[in-house]
């Protein structure tokens, strides 16, 4: 079977003032949302202290919250995780010194409304963590691309790395957004696949790029956006196969992997989905718009590498 | 042209071999058993496992096997219900010399573990447990010691009587002394040099008074803050080891941070209390007149003293001490094991401050030639089984763990001779090191996963592995045809190098590791998928399938190393910034990353030469 019965002759050069425009407009909406509504950051970067029970039967949600404001946890938020018998009861930071002994309380308040309450989880994360966590996890994610920039520079151009670079912020930005929009607790196993996306994305990118320089060498006629066309055309279905079956796994994960790992998916799902459409319409325009033309990336032994290109051809 | 030669075909066998032979004991899955440590050495382990096996078999409890490893006793069993009522009896049996602790036991079989194949070793997520990230408090370890040394030098000068105005800690960490007279400061300026090396002097004038500066270096600072940390730590694992967890792991992290993992314990509480137990020694002198004991063991000590238990059989069951306590152990600075040069036994030098030394050493002087006992206390909330009901209470353990000749008047320097052996005096430097914490410990994060969620989450991860798998296999094959069903071969072997490296490495495998291994399925096709995609390609142009084989292999390979690259760079990232669970994804992710490349490559490249490699008549390629 085949996706493309022959490689396609797609315009996307010609598509992408349309697609960079979609992607200013999907930028600005994100970025939008991140300033009005913020991530829902998880307890790791907040501080605090989640607690998931486990019970017998299907409870309401509003009887074990009237429990806990009974035991003087007033401040805590219930929810149902997963399913009707479980619960995720989330409480803020506390200064206090107890706050170690916070998570005991609620367990013991529940047991004495329900005496079949199953202690499932707890996660404390002091204040002082949550900061460090902050500033570990943007500096793990500026140090990433920065050393990505580099290799992409060191092994292209620096026009490529760039573009690459703004493919991936593109990319980032957008999941954020995405993340803020359905207000997906953000914590560390989300920032780890946030970090799989930069590389799955930068993956798809540099793969376009590896046919774009290859076909500056070998297309000597075309113009600079017909290589680019022509690459991407290439690479298409490789694009395509490879997001699908990323797909089939990261969907896999999300619908049988469980609650705890549901964010990470999600946000690999999402990551996916945008790096897919930032490596086909994205990446390659920007290298255009930084100026990429096809006399860049040739290399020193040029003569050798066009005998070799047009020999190939003259094969039976 | 597409033949690969013997030797690759031989060396991609014996990596097949390997990774085989090393991911096998992940099958074998584990045995509930029951592990039995002695606790500090008390009991020999033969012995332990004789009894054991005695108190099993006139219970008619059913074990299959026994084994003793370095410190301890396991007895595995064949259900969980008899592993939890076995660690019953035998902790009620054994009594307090041992700790008897649940433990889900590796079921590898000998011939494996002969070669050091274990299985992946489950992180707290997957096995449930505690997690408990501490926070030591450097200030107060710093401020600890400078009232001492505030104490220290009091009680120095008014020995030396040299007179003073006052000596306190001033807002910079320093210790400062007032005094009246030029020549008081001199005098004290030169008994402080000789006696604290280690702290930095000045003299300054102001206000008519004379003052003396101590302030502590920066290295001494440094030093007194890792000796903090060492000590929690040491603190920490003993305490640790009585709460009987099987296969704890107590860490520093960073400088100032310790992570302590308990499989398997539940009770946050009691963890917790355990961990912050209070432990410290005193000095009493023996009654003489009653030393050893022969007395009963319900008899009531003669006035004015008290009646201990004994750690050591050697001492009798219990000692007679003096009620009037000569020293507390919060003056030893130090305690280290060693060998006494004159005898060639084992010895423990002990150091105490200087106003510690002082106390000893009045103390010591009216008693020489009499013996003198050394006394552990323990404070520490104990659960125990009472008319069916489980009851809490607190317990102060109190055990003399040595008792001693006074050879002569002691001071800041002492040793104590004449121990058994030198575990034994590691035991109890060790002992009187971590008798209690050097600074208080705040705990800055817990994370606790209870054991049905801890296996919940081990089946819905396999579950999501192994669907995931399937459809990439099954899409692979109907996509890709024959050369589909080469590139799932592949992947099957991908997952077994993965396995196999991380039970190599013994890496702990945690949800966000399994996520890392879904990840890399997903991806490691995209190796497969860049070649196959190629190949197509090369057939349009019309070259014939064994150039196109060729060509597609070569002209994929900088694409393939270009983009794994380039992901690994972002797992190396992660990994460098990352903390646990993050780690544990990068680890999984780049060694997939690693062996993808193998097995992708390599891997199928050697089932195409071997399938398609020699015909020569090839005119089409089901891809």
């Amino acid at each position: 079977m085949w996706l493309f019965k022959k490689t396609p002759n797609l315009d996307f050069m010609g598509w992408r003032r349309l697609a960079g425009l979609v992607s200013v407009i999907l930028l600005g909406l994100a970025v939008g949302l991140l300033v009005v509504r913020g991530l829902n950051f998880g307890i790791d970067f907040t501080g605090g202290t989640v607690v998931e029970v486990g019970f017998p039967e299907p409870v309401d949600v509003a009887a074990v919250r009237g429990a806990l404001d009974g035991g003087g946890h007033g401040d805590a938020v219930a929810q149902h995780f997963g399913t009707a018998r479980e619960v995720m009861i989330r409480l803020g930071p506390r200064e206090d010194e107890d706050a170690e002994a916070l998570s005991n309380q609620v367990v013991e308040t529940l047991r004495d409304a329900y005496p079949d309450v199953e202690l499932r989880r707890v996660e404390f994360v002091g204040p002082q963590v949550g900061e460090e966590l902050t500033e570990q996890g943007a500096l793990a994610m500026l140090g990433a691309l920065g050393c990505i920039l580099l290799y992409v520079a060191f092994r292209f151009e620096y026009r490529f790395a760039a573009a690459s670079v703004a493919a991936l912020v593109h990319d980032v930005v957008l999941v954020l957004g995405v993340l803020s929009l359905l207000q997906i607790s953000f914590d560390l196993s989300v920032l780890a696949a946030l970090l799989a996306v930069v590389g799955y994305s930068l993956n798809d990118t540099i793969v376009v790029f590896d046919r774009i320089r290859e076909n500056f060498v070998r297309m000597r006629k075309g113009t600079t956006e017909e290589v680019l066309n022509t690459s991407i055309n290439q690479t298409i279905s490789r694009t395509l196969v490879t997001s699908f079956t990323t797909l089939l796994v990261v969907v896999s994960l999300y619908l049988l992997g469980g609650e705890v790992i549901s964010g990470f998916a999600l946000t690999l799902i999402i990551g996916v989905l945008v790096g897919t459409y930032s490596s086909i319409f994205v990446a390659s325009a920007s290298a255009l718009a930084m100026g990429v033309t096809k006399y860049d990336l040739q290399p020193p032994a040029k003569e050798g590498e066009e005998q070799e290109a047009e020999g190939e051809k003259l094969r039976p | 042209m597409n033949r690969y030669p013997l030797w690759t075909y031989l060396l991609i066998l014996g990596a097949i071999g390997v990774g085989v032979l090393y991911a096998l004991p992940n099958l074998f899955g584990e045995d509930p058993s029951v592990q039995i440590t002695p606790v500090r050495g008390a009991v020999e382990l033969p012995e332990i496992e004789r009894q054991a096996i005695d108190a099993l078999d006139e219970e008619g409890m059913d074990y299959f096997a026994t084994e003793i490893d370095e410190e301890r006793v396991l007895i595995r069993f064949d259900s969980q219900d008899l592993q939890v009522a076995a660690a019953d009896l035998l902790q009620a049996r054994l009594g307090n010399e041992v700790t008897v602790a649940l433990n889900l036991a590796p079921a590898t079989p000998q011939w494996l573990r002969s070669v050091y194949a274990e299985p992946m070793y489950l992180g707290l997520d997957l096995r449930g447990g505690v997690h408990f990230l501490m926070d030591v408090d450097m200030d107060a370890a710093v401020s600890q010691r400078l009232e001492r040394y505030q104490n220290d030098f009091r009680n120095l000068l008014r020995q030396e009587r040299i007179r003073y105005g006052r000596v306190e800690v001033d807002g910079d960490n320093r210790v400062v002394a007032r005094f009246n007279d030029a020549a008081d400061r001199e005098r004290a300026f030169d008994l402080l040099r000789g006696e604290y090396r280690e702290l930095g002097l000045d003299q300054e004038e102001r206000d008519g008074q004379y003052w003396l500066i101590a302030n502590i270096p920066e290295e001494e600072k440094e030093e007194i803050q890792r000796f903090a940390v060492q000590q929690n730590i040491t603190t920490l694992r003993n305490r640790v080891n009585e709460l009987g967890v099987a296969e704890p792991v107590i860490q520093q992290q960073g400088t100032n941070r310790i992570v302590v993992q308990l499989p398997g314990v539940q009770d946050t509480a009691r963890a917790k209390e355990i961990i912050g137990t209070t432990a410290t020694l005193e000095f009493r002198m023996v009654d003489e007149d009653h030393y050893p004991y022969r007395g009963e063991a319900d008899d009531p000590p003669p006035p004015g003293t008290v009646k201990y238990p004994s750690r050591n059989p050697r001492y009798g069951d219990y000692v007679i001490l003096e009620r009037e306590v000569m020293l507390t152990g919060e003056y030893i600075i130090d305690a280290s094991s060693g060998i006494d040069q004159e005898t060639g036994g084992p010895e423990v030098n002990i150091r105490l401050s200087s106003a510690g030394g002082d106390i000893f050493h009045r103390a010591t002087r009216q008693n020489v030639g009499n013996s003198m006992a050394v006394v552990f206390i323990e404070t520490r909330q104990e659960t125990r089984e009472q008319n069916g009901e489980t009851v809490r209470e607190r317990v102060r353990t109190e055990e003399v763990i040595n008792v001693a000749t006074i050879q002569e008047p002691l001071s800041t320097r002492f040793r104590i001779t004449g121990l058994e052996d030198t575990s034994a005096a590691r035991d109890l430097a060790l002992l009187l090191r971590a008798g209690a914490l050097a600074a208080p410990l705040d705990i800055i994060e817990e994370r606790t996963v209870g054991p049905s969620m801890g296996q919940e989450n081990i089946e819905r991860g396999f579950m999501a592995v192994v669907i995931g798998f399937v459809l990439v296999v099954l899409f692979m094959a109907f996509y890709y045809r024959v050369f589909g069903l080469i590139a799932n071969m592949a992947l099957v072997l991908n997952l077994v190098f993965i396995v196999a490296v991380l039970s190599m490495l013994q890496a702990t495998l945690t949800l966000p590791g399994i996520a890392g291994i879904v990840l890399t399925v997903g991806m490691a096709v995209d190796a497969n998928v860049l070649i196959f995609q190629r190949i197509r390609e090369e057939l349009a142009a019309g070259l014939s399938p064994q150039q196109a084989i060729h060509s597609g292999y070569a002209k994929a390979l900088s694409t393939i190393a270009d983009a794994n690259i380039t992901t690994l760079i972002a797992a190396l990232v992660l990994f460098l910034f990352g903390t646990g669970p993050v780690q544990g994804f990068a680890v999984t992710l780049s060694i997939g990353i690693l062996t993808s490349m193998f097995t992708a490559i390599v891997g199928t490249r050697a089932v195409v030469n071997l399938i398609y490699g020699r015909q020569r008549r090839l005119t089409r390629l089901p891809i």
